[in-house]
Formats: structure tokens, sequence, C-alpha cells
């Protein structure tokens, strides 16, 4: 079918256009800085467009001992570790919570409801956890402290209720399988939609964290990649921590290299994005449309 | 099954809420809860009597309504446009690319707004200055972060909202609009008469889970505050609200008392605010509404 372009449309469409501009400038922005030569931009400033072309910066936070290497070690094992466990425990909870021959689940839902409603607030969290859990400085309240979420436990419970089949869950009793047999082997591949989904906003949400890493880590090897960049925006000494001559600072890029930090960053999701923005968008819509 | 995900609802969210005695205790980390000394109400006394109380009120509550208002009504419009543009390969490609900000942290955001914003390199002030313009220091004048602040909401949360709106769009029954047409309604009636009052239960969940939001104390979207002015003192008036000021007064003066009262008092507030939402929204539709 081909449609006539009307004018209204062509309207339509050099808006959206402008607008999708807009939100992709920013970040072409940083990318072209990271790959500018520093003396340029020292001298005229960011550009849209780099001046000189450079890969200068990506060759000084990409060598050996750097804190980024490590960082990004840190990022990918806590958003992997995270992102399992919470899908492990957030999926086995609202399992329960959509069975109706499970005693107390009102109740239980319920619970799961009013942490919505109210919360003890950032202080007695933190007093929590770092001084009767002692998670402090480990690597371990980077993601222990966000493996339930009330919200995604009632998307999955409403996933399970409405979604799987009460006569399958019947027929493998009488098979003789086991609950635990049942939610792995039938309920577990029926839902993977639901799984997929809030498995990559949890994933973004780790790896997009940088608060929790201010709040607890001090040790600057556990460092993670948001915590690092946000401390790089304020500090440009962590990149030259393995400088040892004062000239040698002075050679090194600062500005290109925080903007290849950024880049860097940014860049997995970046690349995964175009593949997994169907997801994304599927995501939402399970969250904020009743059922 | 359900027990490692109650036991951990029980003490990740349920334990911190008993943790609110701390606002009436002059707290003792080394001491602990228990034993630190009661103090009554001498917090919220202190509190009460500082200035930074009525701002840091007044900046969120302003902040959440421009962002409601704003980011909801233009989601709104713009999952309507997207809708009748005819291509849907083009629809597709800026739905994904207005939900892309949404995917990046605050801290990536805080980079992209400082190439813009930055005195000396920035693209903004190079820009006025082939106009002639004087530089202007956007990082130490508050007024301008009335209109900053707003539109970096808008661009990281416009995508995520109208890409919400697009689902319930889809969800529209076509007779409809088919009915309407052969009344002789146009584009605009129709969005007006049909989409709108259609979407009207989206949009309320939309509106009080963002007035939630307010009072959700470390876990809500306060990232920006703290990230985009860069911690500059000087832009306080116009970029403090009760979540950064918690966070600092944690961070920087470790005086748990003190913030854990500011904490509840968020709570307070930001309870009388879900109250009086839901009580507005009762008065347009009874059956929208919470409770």
């Amino acid at each position: 079918m081909i449609k006539r372009i009307t004018f209204p449309n062509f309207l339509l469409n050099s808006m959206f256009m402008v607008y999708c501009v807009l939100c992709l400038i920013p970040l072409f922005v940083v990318l072209s800085v990271s790959l500018s030569d520093e003396q340029s931009i020292f001298q005229s400033g960011y550009k849209l467009l780099p001046m000189k072309f450079s890969l200068d910066a990506y060759a000084f936070i990409l060598n050996g001992n750097s804190p980024i290497l490590r960082a990004y070690a840190v990022t990918i094992i806590v958003t992997l570790v995270g992102t399992v466990l919470h899908l492990m425990i957030s999926s086995l909870f609202a399992y329960s919570l959509s069975r109706k021959e499970v005693k107390y689940r009102n109740i239980v839902s319920f619970l799961v409801v009013f942490c919505l409603l109210f919360n003890g607030g950032l202080v007695p969290w933190y007093i929590l956890l770092s001084k009767y859990l002692h998670l402090k400085d480990t690597v371990f309240v980077l993601f222990i402290p966000y493996l339930v979420s009330s919200v995604n436990v009632l998307i999955m419970r409403n996933f399970f209720t409405h979604t799987i089949p009460e006569s399958i869950i019947e027929s493998a009793r009488i098979d003789g399988s086991g609950e635990f047999h049942t939610f792995l082997k039938l309920v577990l591949p029926l839902s993977t939609p639901v799984l997929a989904t809030i498995g990559l906003f949890t994933a973004v949400f780790y790896w997009n964290d940088w608060f929790t890493a201010a709040l607890f880590i001090e040790n600057g090897k556990l460092y993670t990649l948001q915590f690092l960049l946000q401390s790089i925006m304020n500090n440009i000494a962590f990149l030259q921590a393995n400088s040892l001559t004062a000239k040698a600072a002075l050679a090194q890029p600062d500005e290109t290299a925080r903007m290849a930090t950024c880049v860097l960053s940014v860049g997995p999701i970046m690349l995964a994005y175009p593949f997994l923005q169907k997801y994304f968008a599927k995501g939402l819509t399970l969250g904020a449309v009743k059922s | 099954m359900m027990l490692p995900g109650l036991l951990y609802i029980i003490v990740m969210f349920y334990l911190p809420m008993l943790g609110v005695v701390i606002a009436f205790e002059q707290y003792n980390p080394i001491k602990g809860i228990f034993k630190s000394k009661w103090v009554g109400f001498t917090n919220f006394k202190f509190l009460f009597q500082s200035d930074a109380l009525f701002q840091i009120t007044f900046n969120t509550i302003v902040y959440n309504l421009i962002f409601i208002i704003l980011g909801i009504g233009l989601s709104l419009v713009i999952a309507i446009l997207i809708n009748e543009i005819g291509n849907r390969f083009l629809a597709g490609a800026y739905k994904s690319i207005l939900l892309l900000p949404f995917l990046l942290s605050w801290v990536v955001a805080e980079y992209l707004l400082f190439t813009f914003l930055s005195m000396d390199k920035g693209l903004l002030n190079s820009l006025l200055a082939q106009f002639g313009v004087e530089p202007v220091q956007w990082y130490s004048e508050p007024f301008y972060w009335w209109f900053i602040l707003p539109a970096g909401y808008i661009w990281k949360n416009v995508g995520y909202f109208s890409v919400i709106f697009a689902a319930g769009i889809a969800g529209i029954s076509t007779e409809y609009y088919e009915a309407a047409k052969m009344d002789g309604a146009n584009k605009f009636q129709q969005a007006i008469k049909i989409t709108i009052p259609m979407l009207a239960p989206i949009t309320i969940t939309l509106l009080l889970l963002q007035a939630g939001k307010i009072f959700y104390a470390a876990f809500g979207d306060w990232g920006m505050f703290y990230n985009l002015p860069k911690e500059s003192g000087v832009l306080f008036s116009a970029t403090n609200v009760i979540d950064t000021y918690v966070y600092r007064s944690l961070k920087s003066m470790s005086d748990f008392g003190m913030s854990s009262a500011v904490g509840l008092y968020q709570a307070c507030v930001g309870f009388i605010l879900v109250l009086v939402s839901n009580f507005l929204i009762r008065l347009y539709d009874r059956d929208s509404a919470l409770f």
C-alpha cells in the first residue's frame, strides 16, 4: 500500500525528526569530544564534529591497570548476579502469591502492596545495611538491596495468574510432579515474556545505579562504572592515579578522557538497544496497563 | 517457595520502617538504634526552625507539579501524534529514539548537559558568542535551572510515558473512530472526544504513581536534582529538594537523627500529596481512585 505524502503528515514527520535529533545530539557531542584531540578542545571548546580526530583518550583510559577496566568488571558482575538473583527470588515469590491454595497469600500480598505506599526512608535503610547487616564496602551491597521490588512482584503475580492455565499445573500434579519441579519445568518456560522484560529492566537498573556505590563504597577497587563516572566529573585525578610525574599528568588528555569514559559506560546499552527496544516497549506496557 | 521473598521484604522494607524512631533520637552510630539517647521532638524543632525546610518543600512540590503536568501532557500529545503517522516504520523509529534517554543514567545525563552548558567550552555559549552575546554562567545562576531541570525530566521521561500511552491508544477499538468519521468529526475532534477520554484510566494510574514517587525517599527518581547541577551550592535555591537534602545531610554531616527527621517529614508530605491527588481523582471519577 502506498500512501500519498500529505502536507500535515510531512509536517508531523519533520516535527518528530527535529525532536529525535534533539534527543540524540547530546550523545553525539559526547562521542565527538571523546574522539577529538585534547589540544583542539582546549583551544576551541566542545564542537559537534571533532576538529582534529584522535583516539588518544581511549588509548589513555584503556591502558593496563586503569580504574575503568576494574569498574567495568565490578559493574558486569553486579549486573549479572543481581539480575539473576532478582529474577529467581521475585518469580518464586510472585508464583506462590499467584497460587490460590497458598495460605495467607492475601495478607502477604497486602504486605507487598504496602511497601509501595510507605517506606522507612533513606536513613534507617542506610543504618540497617551498614551497621546491622555489615554490608558496607563489600561487593554484596551493590546488588543485595534490590533483589525484590514490590512492583515487579505484582507484575509477575498478575502474569502468572492470568496467563498460566490452571489445568496445566493440575495435570502436572496428577502426573506426580512436585511444586518446585512444576515451577521450573512448566511455569518458567511459559513465562519468558515477563521474565525477559523484567530481567532487562533490572539489568539496566543495576547498570545505571550510582547511588548505592556513592553511599556504601569507599574502597576504590569496588567502584562501579556510574560511580566512577560521577567521581571523574568532580575530580579528574581518578584517571591520573597511575601517572608518576607531574609532567606526564600535563600531557594526559583530561576532557576527552572524561567523555571517553562516559561513552564507554553507555556503550553496551547503546549497542544492545536496537535489538532489545521491542522488549523494552513491551515491558513498559506490561507494567503500566492494569490487567 | 514464598519464604525467601517474604523474609527479604520483611528485612529490607519493614525493618527500616521501625527505624523511623531514629528521628526521635540523638543517634549514636556506636550505640545503635536501641541504646541511643531519646530526645523526643528536638530534631523536628531544629528542622522547623531552619530556613532550608520551606525551600526544599516548595521546590519538591513545584517541580513535581511541573513534571507531572508537563510530562504527562506532552507525552499524551506525542503519543496521539505518533499514532497519526501513516508510515509504521518511521513511527517505530521515533518511538525507539524517544525511549532511548530513559535508559541512560542521570550521571551520563550530567555529562551530556555539561557539553552544552560548560562556561568556557560549552556548545551553548559558543553559539551565543556567534550572535555576540556574552557567555552565560549556567552553573551559577539559579533562575535558569527552573527551565533546565524540567527540560531534563522531559528529555528522559517523555518517551517512556508516550510508549505507555501509545499502547493504550492501540487498545481503543477502531469502531469508535469509524463512527466519529461517519458523523464528520475531524482528527482533532476525534482526539479530544475519543482518544483522551479513553486514556483517562492510564493517565490517572500514571498520575498517582508519579505523586507517590515524591515520598519514595532514596528510591525515587531524584538523581536528576543531584547530578545535573553538579552539586553547585549557588544553585541550591532552585535545585535543592527533600531527597537531595536528606542525602547531603547524611553524607556530609552524618547527623542521622536530623536526616531521619527530614525523611519522616517527607513521608508525611508525600502521603498528604497522594491523599490530595486521590481526592481530586475521586471528584473526577470514583472508580479510578486508589481508595
